[in-house]
């Protein structure tokens, strides 16, 4: 993974150095919260229900086992024992002290870890496809060009006040685990007939009040171009993108407005001046970045293990464990595994700091000292020996951390919704829980297969609900909790987003309401083998609409 | 209000007429966009320097020919949270090579100070005290080290590394 | 025809302490408490208004953060939060917190 040098060091001291003394004047009163909080936001210090909430960045999702130990720490130490995997990618704690911030950003540095840029109105976190460097389908790493962003973005002094937020992701395969298409850039990194390494482009894509699905401006961008392309994006978007509303200020809106041919030419006239210009990527600096994500060292290994194959048989819990929780790796002999945060009944994406140790000192003896976060709020070890899997499976374990429900349908992604979050208009965190207890047989689990339920507390849609498989988004009516529930989004390289099908549900039937979807998926589905998805998009709603609202208003 | 260049406060030369007042006969005279399209030809007639008054929204292709001959132009913050005038800035600087005073003007924080003159800014007209005691001060904390080039290659200079990093000179309030 | 206002229900301030964050109220004799019970109650439109204008400069003296005027409900002389979110801010989440007792 990357590693600082001096520069970068160099770059964080002084940037704490500078945060430190926006705290103390704030803390003075020499600045006024108006004048604060563009700045604190900047440090990813949000003011939630409870208290301030730190976000700290996890660059496109990699974490040493010593900045997961460290992470830990702080958990201990500033907050309150645990921490919240979020779904681009970063990590949040909820109980923080303005006036620790200094001391937490002296801490976070000293691993090479801020937390820059996770909020506020300026390019936050790139975030890229959480098997890079390790899946079977990958064409190229993402992350290199993830951290080329990174850097390119930190502190950008044309672009620190953008009109809104502003997300990137990249993957490197054609089976998108990125969801590019709903970000504001997307980048599939790709190669050219000739072999040559570039990007598809997409731009104007997003959730929130108004999900929209990207449109492709690039089929192929070569290499060299990757910061002059989307340093021109970034300016188009900085002078045009509208000002006066906050519902309608992200690229999405700029590109819909504007439509797909003049924002094209609007961006490649400015690309045209910005082409050869001083922010062309010399292949060698690309080169050296890549050296960072270059291949571990892997060791020769038939592509069956024995033990492993044992193990399986053995012992059934681990067979299930390894039939979710364990994907096929381009190494022969080697697994990428899937840490589920989704306990049954749980908080989804919470981590205790005792679990994170535990994590972490799996990851540095069994996956090469490497952790990812997905935007799923689960962890991985990509690179487990299959030999080694058992033993890692019983680490887990012992940690509480082997559930083996990954993309299965208590597999659920939930943002921190109305318990913790300011924003929030219901909770969505009790909702997981008690579908994930609803749902809770693993043998009904298996046969419900490949489903993804996403739950977003406010219609800003941080839980992605659009692009869930089933999507419920909570909202305030008239003073109570009710969900809406969207059916047959999905964020992967066939992107859609999901259509709401009828009136909603309170806060006591909407568990019912999704029992309700996945029995009538069970009962339309040609076969086990016909995913929940799948069947939705072949016989559409009217099946769906039909259990949860003719036939139960007949009842 | 004080206008901040060249590392110091500084006595402002330029004259800002009211849009319903005359323009004086001599003297550096700052006019908006609007009044500049309008009384063009006379304005450009006149053997003082000539400025233009943009805001955030303002566009550059009615005006690039004739920025050469301007001597200042002067970019309205309204908020310090529109970041318009930075991609402007950046274009005058980087794309219409204008090489006059580029000077900040409206809502201008101290926190801000180094974006804008990496995007080229070369003058900050400050009212708020805040800001201005910064700045008598220098209690600026500047970062210098950054990840992208901006609108100042000829004062920052390549550190070594990756292409696209640059150190500023030191204190860069020049 | 315009409708009829909406009856006046007696309020609270609250905001955020800045230095910790936390939920506070503000207390009849100007302090800010972590206790909803301690909140001083504006029970006209007049006594809320003032209410405001005290958070407020408080706000600028640095005490406290982002002040706002919520319902409450009286249940006798109880102090109930007017809804779910006020809830909330005076006593937590209403899931269990992750604890480090496990592994």
């Amino acid at each position: 993974m990357y590693r600082y040098d001096e520069f970068d060091h160099g770059f964080v001291r002084a940037r704490i150095a500078e945060f430190r003394d926006q705290v103390a004047r704030r803390l003075s009163g020499e600045l006024t919260e108006d004048e604060f909080k563009p700045l604190r936001l900047m440090n990813g210090v949000y003011l939630q229900l409870h208290a301030y909430m730190l976000r700290i960045a996890i660059p496109y999702g990699m974490l040493s086992s010593r900045q997961l130990r460290k992470l830990a720490h702080i958990g201990r130490a500033y907050d309150r024992d645990y921490g919240h995997f979020t779904t681009r990618q970063n990590l949040q704690f909820n109980w923080i002290k303005l006036e620790d911030m200094p001391a937490i950003l002296d801490e976070l540095a000293a691993v090479e870890m801020h937390a820059i840029q996770t909020s506020g109105n300026c390019i936050r976190n790139v975030t890229a496809d959480h098997f890079a460097g390790a899946a079977a389908d990958e064409v190229a790493d993402p992350r290199p060009y993830a951290e080329i962003l990174r850097q390119w973005s930190s502190l950008h002094p044309e672009f620190s006040f953008l009109p809104r937020k502003f997300k990137l992701a990249v993957t490197g395969a054609p089976n998108d685990r990125a969801a590019i298409q709903v970000h504001d850039i997307g980048l599939e990194v790709k190669r050219n007939e000739a072999g040559a390494l570039g990007f598809a482009v997409w731009v104007g894509g997003g959730q929130g009040r108004t999900p929209m699905i990207a449109k492709k401006l690039r089929d192929f961008l070569p290499e060299k171009d990757l910061l002059a392309y989307c340093e021109t994006i970034l300016r188009v978007y900085n002078l045009e993108g509208r000002r006066d509303n906050k519902y309608k200020a992200r690229i999405k809106i700029l590109v819909h407005e504007m439509g797909e041919a003049k924002i094209t030419q609007a961006v490649e006239a400015e690309f045209a001046q910005l082409s050869g210009t001083s922010l062309t990527l010399p292949a060698a600096d690309v080169a050296r970045i890549a050296a960072y994500f270059a291949p571990p060292d892997f060791a020769t290994l038939p592509a069956i293990s024995d033990s492993y194959e044992a193990a399986k048989r053995n012992d059934r819990a681990f067979a299930r464990f390894a039939a979710r929780n364990v994907h096929p790796h381009k190494i022969p002999g080697y697994g990428i595994v899937t840490i589920s945060l989704k306990p049954i009944g749980a908080p989804p994406g919470d981590a205790s700091a005792a679990q994170m140790e535990a994590i972490a000192d799996l990851a540095e003896r069994y996956s090469f000292d490497e952790i990812r976060v997905s935007h799923e709020q689960n962890l991985v070890l990509a690179h487990v020996r299959l030999d080694d899997v058992p033993a890692v499976h019983a680490g887990l374990e012992r940690a509480g951390l082997a559930t083996p429900n990954a993309g299965l349908v208590t597999d659920i992604i939930a943002c921190p919704g109305m318990d913790y979050c300011s924003l929030a208009t219901a909770r969505s965190i009790p909702i997981a829980q008690r579908l994930s207890e609803r749902f809770a047989d693993l043998d009904r689990q298996h046969d419900v297969g490949d489903l993804k339920i996403k739950i977003s507390g406010c219609i800003n849609a941080c839980g992605h609900h659009h692009v869930g498989h089933i999507g419920i988004l909570g909202v305030d009516r008239r003073g109570e909790e009710f969900y809406q529930l969207t059916l047959g989004g999905s964020g992967d390289e066939n992107c859609s987003i999901g259509e709401i099908v009828g009136r909603g549900f309170s806060s006591a039937k909407i568990v019912d309401a999704v029992e309700t979807v996945v029995e009538t998926y069970l009962g339309v589905r040609t076969s086990p083998a016909e995913t929940f998805l799948q069947a939705y998009r072949r016989v559409g709603e009217a099946p769906f609409r039909d259990s949860l609202y003719v036939r139960a208003d007949a009842d | 209000m004080a206008l901040f260049r060249c590392g110091r406060i500084d006595v402002d030369d330029w004259v800002f007429p009211a849009d319903d007042t005359q323009i004086p006969t001599a003297g550096r005279v700052a006019v908006p966009k609007a009044r500049f399209l309008a009384e063009r030809h006379a304005l450009l007639q006149r053997p003082d320097a000539l400025g233009l008054i943009l805001v955030a929204g303002d566009g550059l292709d009615d005006i690039a020919p004739d920025l050469p001959r301007l001597g200042l132009i002067a970019i309205r913050f309204p908020r310090y949270t529109d970041g318009r005038p930075y991609s402007l800035a950046r274009l005058l600087r980087d794309r219409h090579r204008f090489k006059g005073e580029l000077r900040a003007t409206g809502n201008v924080l101290r926190d801000q100070v180094t974006f804008m003159l990496r995007a080229g800014f070369d003058a900050l007209d400050v009212t708020h005290e805040g800001t201005l005691f910064a700045l008598r001060e220098g209690r600026i904390v500047t970062v210098s080290d950054h990840y992208q080039p901006a609108s100042r290659e000829d004062s920052e200079r390549h550190p070594g590394g990756r292409a696209w990093l640059r150190r500023s000179a030191g204190r860069s309030l020049a | 025809m315009s409708k009829p206002a909406r009856p006046f229900h007696p309020t609270i301030a609250t905001a955020n302490a800045l230095r910790s964050g936390a939920v506070v109220f503000r207390a009849p004799d100007g302090s800010w408490s972590r206790d909803l019970a301690a909140a001083a109650i504006a029970a006209t439109p007049d006594a809320a208004a003032t209410l405001l204008a005290e958070a407020m400069r408080d706000q600028d003296a640095c005490k406290i953060v982002d002040p706002v005027l919520v319902e409450i409900q009286l249940d006798g002389a109880v102090i109930r939060p007017g809804s779910l979110r006020e809830a909330i801010r005076a006593a937590g989440p209403t899931i269990a917190i992750p604890t480090d007792a496990r592994a």
